[in-house]
Order: structure tokens, then sequence, then C-alpha cells
């Protein structure tokens, strides 16, 4: 394998730095909300992960296409990486949300809109590593894997778009939200401060992720190659 | 009207998300640090096949 490139040594630090920055600003930075308290700080992480989260579905999505357009196997590895890293961070993304729900609407989990689309989302990546453990052959893996990103991508546009479209309790901070939301909030400055920052931070953690988890596919790869070699 | 407190959320809510973040970077260390024993296992496995 080979060695770890300057740039992504660079990355790996200043996601380091962002991700303790971005906590700073969060946990000090902001103020606190006058009627949910301290548990609405869980918000900027909240859509931190998210946005990343559905992002990197729709990466994958976009990669499934370019492998089964040129049948080049790093775009396979491409789309396994993001489909891994942002199964990760959606699930944060969901178990944030249920944390800030205990109090904010008295439950853990209710069957909203918003709620049922996300946890279908993280199913659906989650059923992907399953098929593609059942395939054997590589090419019809990453045939098979590009095919359903190519679908499941779907779901990410759906997650993020029904709590504009349909009535639901789950509140939109950005745009017009249903009457029937609870928990919405006005940013302050500081707030959007915290909130732009972690949109930006968890962009640089997600990129250096998703390298490293490349290169762990392609130390796999290699690995696979070898064993073939010996066996045969 | 009062603020209420719900810290304890807020608290349970960031140890979540480094906990699993955490997790998540230590399975790849892993996986890394395994894969690279098999690639020298069949590297030296290939060596002596072809002595």
């Amino acid at each position: 394998m080979q060695a770890r490139p300057v740039f992504l040594k660079i990355l790996d630090y200043l996601s380091i730095i962002v991700l303790g920055v971005s906590t700073y600003l969060a946990l000090v930075f902001a103020p606190t909300e006058a009627v949910m308290g301290d548990v609405q700080r869980v918000f900027y992480f909240h859509i931190g992960t998210a946005w990343v989260g559905l992002m990197g579905f729709v990466i994958a999505a976009v990669s499934g296409i370019i492998y089964l357009v040129t049948k080049d196997m790093k775009w396979d590895r491409f789309e396994v990486a993001a489909v891994e890293v942002s199964t990760v961070f959606f699930f944060i993304t969901i178990a944030l949300g249920s944390i800030w729900a205990r109090p904010a609407w008295n439950t853990w989990w209710t069957w909203d809109p918003r709620l049922t689309t996300a946890a279908v989302t993280e199913l659906i990546y989650i059923a992907y590593f399953m098929l593609r453990a059942g395939l054997e052959d590589p090419e019809k893996r990453a045939r098979f894997g590009a095919v359903y990103t190519l679908l499941g991508g779907i779901s990410a546009p759906i997650t993020f778009m029904v709590i504009r479209l349909f009535r639901t309790i789950h509140p939109v901070v950005i745009g017009s939200q249903s009457a029937e939301a609870q928990g919405g909030f006005s940013m302050t400055s500081d707030m959007k401060v915290a909130f732009f920052f972690a949109l930006f931070a968890f962009t640089i953690i997600f990129i250096d992720m998703i390298w490293h988890r490349i290169r762990l596919g392609n130390l796999q790869d290699n690995v696979e190659q070898l064993k073939l070699k010996v066996t045969m | 009207m009062q603020t209420p407190d719900t810290s304890s959320y807020m608290i349970l809510g960031y140890a979540l998300t480094f906990i699993v973040m955490g997790i998540y970077v230590f399975s790849m260390y892993i996986r890394n640090r395994n894969l690279k024993r098999d690639l020298e296992t069949f590297e030296s496995m290939e060596k002596s096949d072809k002595k």
C-alpha cells in the first residue's frame, strides 16, 4: 500500500481542527435557545451530518452511473466509500434527531413523514451492504451495487424535500414550514456562524473519511487479487 | 418563560456523535491493519512458490 499522501495528512489534521472548532462554536459560542434550552445545540451536528449523509448517497448514485458507463472498478470503490461513510453520518443524524425529539416532542420517535423517510433511507443503505456481501463475483457485485445506489439515491432528495411538501411536525429552520411543525426557531447571527461552520466542518471530515475508505478499498482489492494468484 | 434544563440530552447527543465517529475510525484502522497483514502473508507465499 502506498504511503499516505501529504495532502491527506493535512486533511486529517484539518478535520480534527474543524471538528474541535465546530464543537466549540456549537457548545460555547452559540447562544442558548430560550424555549428548548441546551438540547437545541445538537441541531448544528444534526444538520451537518445530515448534509454529508444525503450528499454522499447522491454521490454514490452518480458513481454508480459512471461505473455502469465506464466499467472501471475505481468508481465501484468510490461508490462503496460514499455509501459507507454516509450511512455512518446519517445514523448519527437520526440518533441526534431522536435525542432532540425527546424533550421537544415528548417522544423519542414518531412516524412523521421526515422521520419515516430518513429511517427508510438508512435501511436502504444498510441493505446495500447485505446485497454486496451476498455476491462473490466482483463485476456482478459492482454492477448490482451501481444499479442499487442509483435507485436508492432517489430516497435522498425525497427525505430532504418531504418536510417542504407534506404536513409534518418536523421543523424547517431555513424556509417556510408546515403549520403543524413543533420545535422550530429563528437563528440569531451567532447561531448562523455555528450552523454554517458545522456544514463546512462535516464536509471536510466527510472528504477525509471518503479518501481513507477509498484507500482501504484499493488495499482490499490488492489482497483479493494476490489471494487468487497464490491459491490458483 | 423559564428556559428548561435540557443539558443532559445535549451531552448525550454529543457523546453519541463522538463515540460513533470514533468507532468508525477505529474500525477503518483495524481493517487496514488486518489487510496489510494479509498482504504480507500472500506476498511471502508468492515468493516461496516462485522458489
